[in-house]
């Protein structure tokens, strides 16, 4: 009798402990992705009623905000700017890819001198601020001309300058077993056709939760184009969008709104249809979101 | 004889083979060169560098002059500013790392249950770890926390304020750690991960003993996870102390210089007065900081943070 009672208790708390879970996690929920909604609706609502009235909804929708704000204040529009992200973005993704995953190989799979030392080192710079670097790269880029161009994005990425990417595919390259290497060998495989033919293939998870990763930080990056690039001309979206929020002195914030909701969306796109990619990059390296 | 053979074998074919075998000893190496070179050129170069200009004046148009230690004397006893940015970057590393850490937990725990649409969730939570970094999410942020915005809209709701969130000091800096905290997607995973790994036998073997929720999340939860705790911790440290858009945007340094962040001051320094002796020596204490900081992390975590197998980091 008094074991039912019990029973029947600890089946009510954990009932409880359910519900009260849901609710907590639906209110964070909530909280989390209210903002983001409230972007959406205020981007079709005019400047006034942004101001003007707390309801979630606009009176009716206009896409003028979209229509004023794409076409920007001065002589470029975000069709230059989407143009531009692109620009920078696309390679910088395609030769971190290369880069990172050769370099990756050459930890994973070979032993050679000094290779611990190599490799402490490149986790070190893990944890190497940018903050630190960041003046004499800019006086070694305008040294080389390279200011107002996007070489500072794509060279270092052609240099593997990524060490969480790196750190990523050495850790999925471990878990890939050495007797596949070992068979393609006896057949007189290369070491580089081995590579491309065999591991490569292999790695496609990793080399897409890399390539997410730096597209989305890439695309986000606000600082780097702001001490490189200075001809609007050649403004990524991060730079264009700052541009509708500094030169008039009473900001349209239905542009603003309008074009910041255009500029995440690429990612927010991609986040939705590849978010397995995202979390299993994070959850498997370790790497800051 | 067999032996023999062998060594015969290897007599014979000696220098082929050493040779194949020197090559396959480099070829390892071959393949990081990218790494080597970018390594140099772009990142151990300018470290170097960057500590040899903090000791010079440089202002880009003549060569750099050696001025010893004056720039780091400089900073620490006749720039208020720099005091300032340094207390605000302390402040607001101090207060949004463990604020993040500790919500970021907290809804793993809880994730943690095994409930139906746990996936949902989890991306739901994660969508402002992807986007927080970028200018769009700082505009909105400003815009949610105006005067007139829809925080303040919503507070009146409850008979509060109006705020004025981004024109008093410790407000703006709540905002912009709101807005840090609001990106705990990325530490959840991590924590989330690490909590799926605690092998049920240990919860079963406390709730045999009676052990309440509370007492086996900080004896066996708690202790189980330091190892993620502490990665977490470092790395969203070192992010913080470096943070830079959020401020730049939102606030613009104010009011009072109070969320005037290391980074901004650094960025100002550089890319807008062009004292690049200066803004070295800046980056430099930004490092030191960063250093000792993981390095008492480091020292301590032997004794918080629990290894498994013994534990080689």
């Amino acid at each position: 009798m008094e074991k039912h009672i019990v029973a029947g208790s600890l089946k009510r708390n954990r009932q409880l402990r359910k519900i009260l879970s849901y609710c907590v996690l639906t209110c964070v929920g909530i909280i989390m992705i209210y903002p983001f909604i409230w972007m959406f609706f205020g981007s079709f609502k005019t400047n006034a009623e942004i101001f003007g009235s707390q309801n979630l909804l606009p009176n009716s929708f206009s896409f003028d905000a979209f229509v004023k704000g794409w076409n920007g204040v001065g002589q470029y529009n975000f069709t230059d700017f989407f143009k531009n992200s692109i620009m920078i973005v696309v390679p910088v993704v395609f030769f971190t890819l290369v880069s990172c995953s050769l370099v990756a190989y050459g930890f994973a799979r070979f032993r050679f001198p000094m290779k611990k030392l190599l490799f402490g080192l490149m986790i070190s710079t893990l944890m190497l601020p940018d903050a630190v670097i960041i003046i004499p790269r800019y006086l070694l880029f305008n040294k080389l001309g390279w200011l107002n161009t996007y070489k500072p994005f794509i060279v270092p990425a052609m240099f593997a300058c990524y060490p969480f990417f790196i750190f990523m595919l050495v850790q999925f390259l471990r878990g890939i077993p050495r007797e596949l290497d070992e068979a393609a060998e006896i057949d007189g495989c290369g070491s580089f056709r081995l590579f491309v033919r065999i591991l490569l293939p292999l790695m496609k998870p990793a080399l897409f939760s890399a390539g997410l990763f730096q597209f989305m930080w890439t695309w986000n990056d606000f600082f780097n184009p702001l001490i490189y690039i200075n001809s609007v001309k050649k403004f990524p979206l991060a730079l264009g969008l700052r541009i509708s929020l500094d030169t008039s002195s009473t900001v349209a914030w239905d542009q603003v709104m309008a074009m910041s909701l255009v500029s995440i969306l690429p990612v927010v796109l991609l986040f939705f249809f590849a978010q397995k990619y995202f979390v299993e990059g994070i959850a498997t390296s370790g790497l800051k979101g | 004889m067999v032996e023999l053979r062998e060594s015969a074998a290897e007599a014979v074919s000696q220098t082929p083979a050493k040779k194949k075998r020197s090559f396959r000893k480099w070829r390892g190496l071959l393949y990081i060169t990218p790494w080597l070179i970018g390594f140099f050129v772009f990142q151990f170069g300018p470290l170097l560098a960057s500590f040899g200009y903090s000791f010079t004046n440089y202002n880009m148009m003549s060569a750099p002059k050696f001025v010893g230690l004056k720039n780091y004397i400089q900073l620490f006893t006749a720039d208020p500013e720099f005091v300032k940015s340094l207390t605000a970057t302390l402040t607001y590393a101090c207060i949004s790392v463990p604020a993040k850490l500790i919500f970021a937990l907290f809804v793993a725990y809880i994730l943690n249950f095994k409930l139906k649409g746990v996936n949902f969730y989890r991306t739901v939570y994660y969508m402002p770890s992807i986007l927080g970094g970028s200018i769009a999410i700082s505009a909105l942020w400003k815009l949610l926390f105006m005067k007139e915005g829809i925080i303040n809209g919503l507070l009146s709701a409850i008979n509060i304020g109006p705020v004025d969130w981004l024109g008093t000091p410790g407000t703006a800096m709540i905002v912009i750690c709101l807005l840090q905290v609001w990106q705990f997607g990325s530490s959840m995973v991590l924590f989330l991960a690490a909590l799926k790994q605690i092998p049920a036998e240990l919860y079963e073997a406390a709730e045999i003993d009676g052990g309440s929720k509370v007492k086996q999340f900080f004896k066996i939860t708690l202790p189980m996870i330091t190892p993620i705790v502490f990665f977490n911790l470092v790395m969203q440290s070192i992010n913080a102390f470096q943070d830079f858009t959020a401020a730049f945007i939102i606030t613009n340094g104010g009011p009072l210089k109070s969320t005037y962040l290391i980074g901004m001051k650094l960025y100002d320094e550089g890319f807008r007065n062009f004292k690049m002796g200066y803004a070295c020596a800046i980056s430099w204490v930004l490092f030191a900081i960063i250093l000792l900081f993981t390095l008492l992390v480091f020292r301590s975590s032997d004794a918080w943070v629990y290894y498994e197998d013994g534990g080689d980091f």
